[in-house]
């Protein structure tokens, strides 16, 4: 994946984008993030007026729609700070699908800007703030679905890094890890019997490695897998990696209430 | 529920061979992996080389395309242009008739496929025999390849020996060895009565014009060495600049293609037999087609022009896995297809619109090119593409109302807390298409619109209120 150059985040504080299916979904990933960001020592700033990142229209083909989105995000996070999403999906269309989107647009530069400043939570905390083992207790084994959207990208191994380090935490392999899951937002409607065996092939797998938890690092995948997994009868346990160190600092008693 | 026709292709897909397009493809891959890995400290890099050379020959064809005709003619060959797919059938009639030819023996080529040559030359009296096992039995069976590399990937052997029994090549037998020596004995004979054989290449070296093939089965050494003239069909973008550029070609090619170190035969063709040497076709013929690819390297997915069809793309695909080639209406399939058949459709570019669209944009394909194509960036443009054009898009809602939403913040709050309705109507009466498609097969988590925002302004108000007792 071409991607753009990032800046090393300096100071103490950061910009915080949700994404849209923690705004209507996994409140709890977000809060997770923040109290995760907070731990570190940082002021965690939520710009009020974000919505989504533009990828639906983007992945859909409707560019101009997309645009139009990507430029509302560029008004509303205009600042130096760093942004920090926890969603792979969503930062790589910030600091990669909208630069092609924009690649003949006179505001080009503005994006470049953004994206140069845009992170991947476990990326940030591991390559930008140069964390690499992670305190407290999560005592489970683990199934870390790789989103699609960190190829090409240090967020699988950043993740993968912070969680092997906490105590308590075993990662359990399993078969075509390197497969997709299946949703690809638009294409789990548009190709819904496609996506479907995708899904299910995954669940497959991930049962068969016998984890307590699916843990990713997109709300999205997970959204797809546990809906699947539900719809089947079958449920199963999962969190958005930010939920994973959060909760490890819970039980170490890390947390400030 | 309405939905794109590759989904609805796959919904019709009997399950066995959906089990030999999965069985087939995900073997290859995992061998391919574990090769590459074993072999090089850092197959990533080359991979970006040879893509980086590849980008190198399609934006500098000007200057190569000159310089191999100049040093294929040196060796004795002749050299034909064709910028479409009728110039080049006439190109080979052509040949033939000159020489009286009407039995033409022929390895693989997937330029062949694409011009749709064999059903040309036999309406015009010429038998041409498709040497290699795979494309022979997709012959006999008036079937299509569906993987450039392994033509029937989609059939088992079973199936095979049925088809071997009807056409008369022995009563029923589903041991490989016994297809395989069948199929041998029948071909022998043919190589030998053929007048012309022909080949495709999988490179073509400019600073020397050196045609190389690469075959697992022998076929291509036959079909070029027993008759008298050889005809190579070949892409223009085929070209690489250096023979040493080949030590990094032949090796990505075989483990990406087939998980081999090196293919079993590699043949290394400079020109017809020369004075001297006692065996080979008296005259050789080199026809470059254009039929769409000059526009494709004037548009903005021209990095689909280094694709050396080595298949990994569509062996790693998972909608390939579930639905075979044959979903995708072309002679190339896959993530590679997906992006050249509509792109080499031309006029009827809407035709095949929808192919980019069968992808979850997973990004495997690019991960494994040998040439290190963005595969899914090129989708995305033909996405991008296709909507400008007013390509149909079923299935998919659309994106006006949402960038409208999502681009007024008031609006947007609003409908993250009117979202709650969701939990209480059933999927089934919410009248979004698109919401049905997702509900047939999962549910949808709790709404919790809002409830983060909530949070936050919360833990402000209780701040501040501390922050005042404090003060
Ligand atoms: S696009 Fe890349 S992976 Fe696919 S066939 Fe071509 S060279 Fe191979």
């Amino acid at each position: 994946m071409t991607t753009i150059e990032r800046k090393p985040p300096l100071g103490k504080k950061v910009q915080l984008m949700a994404t849209c299916l923690c705004d209507a979904f996994y409140d709890d990933a977000a809060i997770a993030t923040v109290q995760v960001l907070e731990h570190l020592g940082l002021t965690v700033e939520f710009p009020e007026a974000q919505t989504c990142c533009g990828q639906p229209a983007f992945n859909a083909g409707d560019w101009n729609a997309s645009r139009r989105v990507v430029r509302h995000l560029l008004r509303t996070f205009k600042s130096e700070l760093p942004v920090v999403v926890p969603s792979s999906s969503c930062a790589a269309m910030v600091f990669h699908g909208a630069l092609l989107a924009f690649e003949h647009e006179r505001d080009l530069p503005e994006v470049e800007q953004l994206a140069r400043r845009t992170w991947e939570l476990a990326d940030f905390l591991v390559n930008g703030l140069g964390v690499t083992s992670w305190p407290g207790r999560f005592d489970g084994a683990i199934a870390f679905h790789r989103s699609c959207h960190t190829r090409g990208t240090r967020s699988a191994e950043a993740a993968a890094t912070l969680m092997r380090s906490i105590p308590g935490v075993t990662l359990v392999e399993f078969g075509e890890a390197e497969q997709c899951c299946g949703f690809g937002g638009t294409f789990s409607v548009t190709f819904p019997h496609i996506s479907e065996a995708m899904g299910r092939l995954k669940l497959q797998h991930l049962r068969a490695a016998q984890p307590q938890f699916l843990v990713g690092v997109d709300t999205s995948c997970l959204m797809h897998l546990s809906g699947l997994a539900e719809k089947e009868g079958r449920p199963v346990q999962h969190r958005h990696v930010a939920q994973v160190l959060r909760d490890a600092l819970k039980n170490g008693g890390l947390l400030a209430a | 529920m309405k939905t794109q026709p590759i989904d609805q292709f796959a919904c019709t897909l009997p399950p066995e061979k959906r089990q030999s397009v999965y069985n087939g493809t995900k073997a290859t891959h995992e061998k391919r992996t574990k090769l590459l890995a074993g072999d090089f400290a850092d197959p990533d890099r080359l991979r970006q080389l040879a893509g980086e050379v590849k980008q190198h020959v399609i934006e500098n064809l000007d200057t190569l395309l000159p310089q191999v005709e100049e040093r294929l003619t040196a060796g004795g060959a002749q050299v034909h242009w064709a910028a479409d797919a009728a110039a080049a059938r006439r190109h080979v009639l052509a040949i033939l008739q000159r020489r009286g030819a009407t039995r033409l023996v022929k390895a693989k080529t997937m330029v062949s496929e694409e011009i749709e040559l064999a059903p040309f030359l036999e309406a015009h009296g010429i038998e041409c025999l498709e040497t290699d096992l795979g494309e022979f039995i997709v012959q006999i069976d008036h079937d299509h390849p569906s993987h450039i590399v392994r033509p029937i990937i989609h059939k088992n052997r079973r199936e095979i020996a049925t088809s071997f029994e009807k056409n008369g090549l022995g009563a029923y037998n589903d041991a490989p060895e016994v297809i395989t020596r069948r199929a041998r004995e029948f071909m022998r004979k043919k190589y030998l009565a053929a007048d012309a054989g022909m080949t495709g290449a999988n490179f073509v070296v400019a600073e020397s014009g050196r045609l190389v093939v690469v075959t697992n089965e022998g076929n291509s050494r036959f079909s070029l060495a027993a008759p008298k003239c050889h005809i190579a069909l070949v892409g223009i973008e085929k070209l690489l600049p250096r023979d040493r550029d080949l030590a990094l070609f032949l090796n990505l090619l075989a483990r990406s293609a087939t998980a081999q170190q090196l293919t079993v035969y590699t043949e290394f063709i400079r020109g017809p037999r020369a004075a001297g040497q006692p065996d080979g076709p008296e005259e050789m013929h080199v026809i470059f087609v254009d039929n769409g690819r000059t526009d494709v390297l004037a548009g903005e997915c021209r990095e689909i022009l280094r694709c050396i069809r080595c298949g990994a793309c569509m062996n790693v695909c998972p909608v390939y896995r579930q639905v075979s080639g044959h979903a995708y209406r072309s002679v190339y399939p896959g993530p590679v297809g997906a992006v050249l058949s509509p792109l080499l459709a031309g006029e009827d570019f809407l035709e095949k619109a929808d192919l980019p669209k069968a992808s979850s944009l997973c990004g495997a394909c690019n991960e494994v090119c040998p040439v290190n194509i963005p595969i899914p960036d090129l989708l995305l443009r033909l996405r991008d593409k296709g909507k400008r054009a007013g390509a149909a898009s079923p299935g998919l809602p659309p994106m006006g109302p949402w960038a409208l939403l999502a681009s007024q913040p008031v609006v947007w709050k609003a409908a993250l807390i009117g979202g709650r309705l969701l939990d209480y109507i059933p999927p089934g009466l919410i009248p979004v298409p698109a919401m049905h498609a997702w509900a047939a097969s999962r549910t949808l988590p709790k709404w919790r619109g809002g409830v983060f925002r909530k949070w936050l302004r919360q833990r402000e108000k209780r701040k501040t209120e501390t922050g005042e007792r404090k003060a």
